[in-house]
């Protein structure tokens, strides 16, 4: 299958020059144009490395190393919820291990899965700053404290509509 | 009354912030450095570091200079960051404005961890507020002089939040610290003289500025001046960041400040720094005081103020199995005893905590945590091992009834 050329439109690539100049190397340009890539297409395919790239003067190699190392890029195709549940220390002195096995039975997945339509992904991750405000999860953008089964509940009632 | 607009410029000029900055560039910027070195401001971000002595590591005669603000925030049990980012984005500005002056930087650079939507949100609103005020840009707050700030966002990797990595993954590398020397303060970021301080750390400047060293040091103790931000969580009645006085006693903070232990239940264990720092049982917690030098004369470290609260029904095992999964998976993996010691230690911490451990094993595990320290390019391995090293020192008994040759062992003479 071939899909087409990712490429930024032209507002981006405005901001992309706007913030070149706030770096005194294209390279350092690298974390925030694959941020403004996964926004843009929503995932950081091969191509899109590829574009960053291009845009930061470097070498798809390394921009891949680079994708590969940090945990927040996606390097599969857009989940329309990624459910991550803190699995650390003080989440789970306050039961983040109940949400984590609610969410499981729920979804009808283990943690690190998918569900077969694509629609959500449920993985555990390290300390998300919510010490204070545990269990906490974080899906998409959204910081999600102090959960309970019922709040877990609620708020999946609403997203598998 | 919790003001819902506390980080718009408006609220915190209402409160009084950007009058230190004023004040402070209209000062010679050496005169800056020595309040702050008279004020005894240590870091906030972990190892305590006095921060005015820090900035006179910089070489006199130098081109640029650039200040990094340490806003990655990795450290589990620790969230105060989150809070000034996120309540009083203005206050850590200030204190930038600050800190530029002093060190004469023209364009410090923020390294916000990835996950921080809200805060990253907040700073950004914020700045852009700053240059339209006239307080960031070219002529910041009518010096004459350019303090520019760059907002950059991680994207995932606890070690970013380790200044040599912090540096790296600015520049577009991956995030894995560098050797030291040289020190930052000589070749740091794009090649040149860097000062990095933790969000924190910066907050205090303008009261320091306001004040003066001497108000500063009225508060706190000799060593470990000024006020604390303590992140408190776990089995607590009233988790949250309480900003307490360096010196006051660990007891008051958690039964009067956070509400005491949840549920009335006795108190087993509390981490005070940070999962990075040794475990204290709850004889030790409630002798200790709130400072860099009471922690540490416990054999434990103030770090970055996380305070993890374990009560009497927590499985000690269970709770370094969870901190050793933390290590194991945040390794950069430069060095070998790092990446594979800790992987190792959180296989064993996990086949004990699963009752399937032996007494070699255990031995193993204490003999791993020797091998990891000082065998490395940064101190994660340090942050690795203590946690390993005092959870099973001070609550080795638990350790020892996991054990699955127990029977044999215990029958041993
Ligand atoms: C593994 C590791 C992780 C660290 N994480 C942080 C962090 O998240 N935030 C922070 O401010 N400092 C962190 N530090 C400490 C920084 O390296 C550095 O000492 C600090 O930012 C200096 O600022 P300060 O002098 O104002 O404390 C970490 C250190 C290590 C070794
Ligand atoms: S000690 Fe660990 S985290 Fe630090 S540089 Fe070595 S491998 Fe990386």
């Amino acid at each position: 299958m071939k899909t087409e050329k990712p490429r930024w439109s032209a507002a981006r690539a405005e901001e992309i020059e706007a913030l070149r100049r706030r770096y005194p190397t294209d390279h350092a340009l690298l974390l925030p144009v694959l941020w403004m890539a996964q926004r843009d297409f929503g995932w950081i395919s091969h191509e899109v490395m590829e574009l960053a790239a291009e845009t930061c003067r470097t070498s798809p190699a390394h921009v891949y190393s680079l994708a590969t190392f940090y945990t927040m890029f996606e390097l599969e195709k857009p989940i329309r919820y990624h459910i991550q549940v803190c699995n650390n220390l003080s989440c789970s002195l306050t039961g983040s291990e109940g949400i984590l096995a609610h969410l499981e039975k729920r979804l009808g997945i283990r943690a690190g899965e998918a569900t077969a339509d694509g629609r959500f992904r449920l993985t555990a991750v390290e300390c998300l700053a919510s010490c204070g405000t545990g269990p906490a999860m974080q899906v998409n953008d959204a910081y999600y404290e102090n959960l309970t089964l019922e709040t877990v509940d609620a708020l999946l009632e609403e997203w598998m509509k | 009354m919790v003001n819902p607009d506390s980080h718009a410029l408006v609220s915190a000029r209402a409160a009084g912030a950007y009058r230190a900055s004023a004040k402070a560039l209209a000062e010679e910027p050496e005169e800056i450095v020595r309040l702050v070195k008279d004020s005894g401001l240590r870091g906030r971000g972990g190892a305590g570091f006095p921060t005015g002595l820090k900035w006179t590591f910089l070489p006199k005669n130098r081109d640029a200079t650039y200040l990094c603000v340490n806003a990655d925030e990795s450290e589990p049990g620790t969230f105060k960051d989150r809070l000034i980012l996120e309540k009083d984005p203005h206050l850590l500005i200030e204190g930038i404005v600050i800190a530029c002056h002093a060190i004469r930087c023209a364009h410090a650079y923020l390294y916000i961890r990835g996950e921080f939507c809200l805060p990253y949100e907040r700073i950004r609103a914020a700045a852009a507020e700053a240059y339209a005020a006239g307080l960031l840009g070219p002529n910041a707050g009518g010096s004459g002089q350019p303090i520019d700030l760059t907002i950059h966002r991680g994207a995932g990797a606890y070690i970013c939040g380790e200044e040599t990595a912090l540096l790296n993954s600015i520049e577009g590398k991956k995030g894995q610290p560098r050797m030291k020397p040289p020190f930052p303060t000589n070749v740091g970021l794009f090649g040149k003289p860097t000062v990095i301080n933790n969000v924190e750390t910066l907050a205090n400047l303008p009261f320091i500025v306001e004040n003066g060293p001497d108000a500063y040091r009225a508060i706190g103790t000799e060593k470990s001046p000024g006020t604390r931000l303590m992140s408190v969580s776990g089995h607590i009645e009233k988790p949250g960041v309480y900003e307490v006085a360096h010196g006051v006693p660990m007891r008051g903070l958690i039964e009067d400040l956070a509400g005491g232990v949840r549920g009335g239940r006795k108190l087993k264990a509390l981490i005070p720094g940070g999962s990075s720092t040794p475990v204290l049982t709850a004889e030790e917690a409630y002798a200790v005081n709130v400072d860099f030098e009471s922690v540490q004369a416990t054999g434990s470290m103030l770090g970055s103020g996380g305070c993890i609260v374990m009560d009497e029904t927590t499985d000690m095992v269970w709770a370094l199995d969870k901190l050793a999964h933390f290590y194991a998976h945040e390794s950069c993996g430069q060095c070998t005893p790092c990446r594979e010691g800790s992987g190792w230690i959180a296989e064993i911490v996990q086949k004990i905590a699963a009752g399937n451990g032996t007494r070699k094993d255990l031995e193993k595990l204490e003999s791993l945590a020797a091998q990891i320290v000082g065998n490395t390019i940064c101190v994660f391995s340090d942050a690795l091992a203590m946690p390993v090293v005092s959870h099973v020192t001070k609550f080795r008994a638990e350790f020892e009834a996991h054990l699955a040759d127990r029977a044999s062992s215990s029958a041993a003479p």
